[in-house]
């Protein structure tokens, strides 16, 4: 096991030096494109110059790579061009509202996502499944931003029941939460519901379900004892899985929105050209990432003894 | 040997070529009989042609051009005095109409949705044929680098893309390539990995062809079951890319109608004229449907067979 978390390891920190390297490369490595982001359009050949001679952009790539590798790792990711600020001071605010947000969506999604799942796939092809299927399908394709708009055209527009942006203004107000978490649920619980469907369906054609049945168990005990166990390993990575789409996500609710959060400040950083801020987002978004992935990956194979120690 | 099964199917596509019109209309034909065992695909059928018939005809159809400014904020319904012309889904803040943007911007998702995803599908099959085929440091190699950009958030990559090379349709034809392939060339390698072993194959092999002639003259086509649903999905996938992109400020640049563009030039209004964002979400939602639809259906159908 101790191999296994090792080399699990040891994998997240290579994934993040790729990744570091991936982004270096498209962001960085062209100073002349980084010192007019800095300062500006307007500014002189010389003050660039200057200001890649005194931020050591001419050095060689290697030592560059390194320098900005440390800078990274050390949480000194600059200073924002846009807030004027520590890139710091802005990020881990947003980034804690931005998982008050995620939290809340999978506190709502991750329940009602399994229920309907298990309910679709306890008898497969009824009437229950057929629509819990189709709905699913419908909901995931509705994009985020559409949705976004249709449900304020409905909820803030015509019937004046929710508040149209979330950007909390005047304190936390848990009303501004309903429409974002909504949108977000809409478009994501319909991929857990499915792989939850799927995985019970196979659960219930297994012969030990048969065998329970037949020896006259009652069926509320036959799912909740016998197959729910089964069925919800295959969903629990799906659901950690869910987090990276979730970063995404956040991007279109809290820009729509006008929430304070992560994928905002990213999404206004890419707009404004601010090139330290995307940095760091992109790394922690990445960092996130590929980190719940391997959490997901130990938690599978601490669920699923047939697949543990290899 | 080699020369002689060459040459008569060669002579064969040129006495046929003037039947190919009628060909693909006998596959497509035959497509549908068989696409209507599946109320659920027929319906994503029916919706996909509805747009697809609407970008063909777009001239036809729109009652104003899409560029033009006439009366702006006009609700639903307004009648335009000086052409007599209604504008049945309103005007947006330049006075343009709504529904011609709409039936314009049909030919905008339809050129470049499909087109990024058969470009993300020819790069993800050529990797993937070479990982699951050669084996080896090339598989290593191209499985890593995949993972790796298959563990972005999606949406960063793109934005982090985007904000590179800047918002224009070839760049964003880019974006989605290097965001889909991976994903693509996972699906493949794995299926290439199951075909190798299969007795045609070891048949060519015998036969002296190119590795590349069995690539993708063997193994592909025996591949396409489970890479067409993928391509329906995808689809549908890269339409919402697309929509979001543009509805995110980084699609293609105005004033062409685009579905995600004009929800975000007129967003900030929608809390007095809904109707500038409504009816474009309703329109790009509708459309991946089709494609989600059509890719179950055909799903459904291969697994009865």
């Amino acid at each position: 096991m101790i191999i296994f978390l090792g080399k699990r390891f040891a994998y997240l920190i290579l994934t993040m030096l790729i990744v570091s390297i991936l982004l270096f490369l498209l962001l960085e490595v062209n100073g002349q494109a980084v010192a007019i982001k800095v300062l500006g359009p307007y500014s002189l050949e010389e003050q660039r110059q200057i200001w890649l001679e005194r931020n050591g952009y001419f050095d060689p790539i290697w030592t560059r790579y390194l320098d900005w590798l440390g800078r990274m790792v050390s949480g000194d990711f600059g200073e924002s061009i846009r807030f004027k600020v520590p890139v710091g001071d802005v990020l881990w605010p947003r980034l804690l509202n931005t998982a008050i947000l995620g939290g809340v969506v999978f506190a709502v999604m991750v329940p009602l996502a399994l229920a309907l799942g298990v309910l679709a796939g306890m008898r497969e092809g009824s009437a229950l499944d057929r629509t819990i299927s189709i709905g699913s399908v419908i909901t995931t394709s509705i994009p985020e931003f559409a949705s976004a708009v249709l449900l304020s055209a409905l909820f803030v527009f015509w019937l004046g029941w929710l508040p149209g942006t979330s950007n909390m203004m005047n304190g936390f107000d848990p009303m501004q939460l309903v429409l974002p978490v909504t949108v977000l649920v809409l478009y994501g619980f319909g991929y857990i519901a499915r792989m939850t469907r799927a995985s019970m369906a196979e659960v219930m054609q297994t012969p030990y379900i048969r065998t329970a049945v037949l020896k006259g168990l009652p069926y509320k005990h036959v799912i909740t004892r016998h197959a729910l166990r089964n069925a919800l390993i295959a969903p629990f990575t799906v659901i950690m899985l869910q987090i990276n789409w979730l970063l995404s996500g956040v991007i279109v609710v809290e820009f729509f929105f006008a929430y304070k959060g992560f994928g905002a400040l990213l999404l206004e950083a890419s707009l404004n050209q601010d090139i330290y801020m995307i940095q760091a987002c992109a790394m922690v978004a990445v960092f996130v990432a590929v980190a719940t992935q391997t959490i997901a990956d130990i938690g599978y194979t601490y669920l699923n003894p047939r697949i543990r120690f290899t | 040997m080699a020369n002689q099964t060459v040459d008569p199917p060669q002579s064969q596509t040129v006495i046929e070529r003037p039947w190919l019109v009628v060909d693909v209309t006998r596959t497509l034909v035959r497509g549908i009989v068989i696409l209507s065992e599946s109320p659920v695909g027929l319906a994503g059928f029916l919706i996909v042609s509805f747009w697809v018939v609407v970008a063909v005809f777009a001239p036809l159809l729109a009652p104003f051009p899409p560029n033009t400014p006439y009366m702006p904020f006009a609700t639903p319904g307004t009648v335009h005095a000086a052409t007599g012309s209604t504008f049945w889904l309103g005007a947006d803040h330049l006075g343009r109409d709504i529904l011609s943007r709409i039936i314009w911007g049909t030919r905008t998702v339809l050129f470049y949705a499909p087109l990024a995803t058969v470009s993300a599908y020819v790069v993800g099959i050529l990797l993937g044929l070479m990982a699951g085929y050669k084996r080896g440091w090339v598989d290593d190699l191209l499985s890593r680098l995949s993972d790796i950009i298959l563990s972005f958030p999606i949406l960063v990559l793109y934005v982090v893309i985007i904000t590179t090379i800047g918002a224009s349709g070839i760049n964003i034809i880019i974006a989605v390539v290097f965001a889909s392939a991976p994903g693509i060339m996972r699906i493949v390698r794995g299926l290439t990995l199951d075909l190798r072993n299969r007795e045609y194959v070891a048949a060519a092999q015998t036969r002296g062809e190119s590795s590349w002639y069995i690539m993708l003259i063997e193994i592909l086509p025996n591949a396409r079951g489970p890479l067409i649903v993928d391509a329906c999905l995808r689809l549908g996938y890269v339409t919402i890319t697309i929509g979001v992109l543009g509805f995110l400020g980084l699609g293609l640049p105005p004033p062409d109608p685009d579905w995600g563009g004009m929800v975000n030039e007129t967003r900030s209004m929608a809390m007095f004229a809904p109707h500038m964002t409504v009816f474009p979400c309703i329109a790009i939602s509708s459309l991946v449907l089709g494609f989600n639809l059509l890719a179950d259906g055909v799903r459904e159908v291969s697994l009865k067979d």
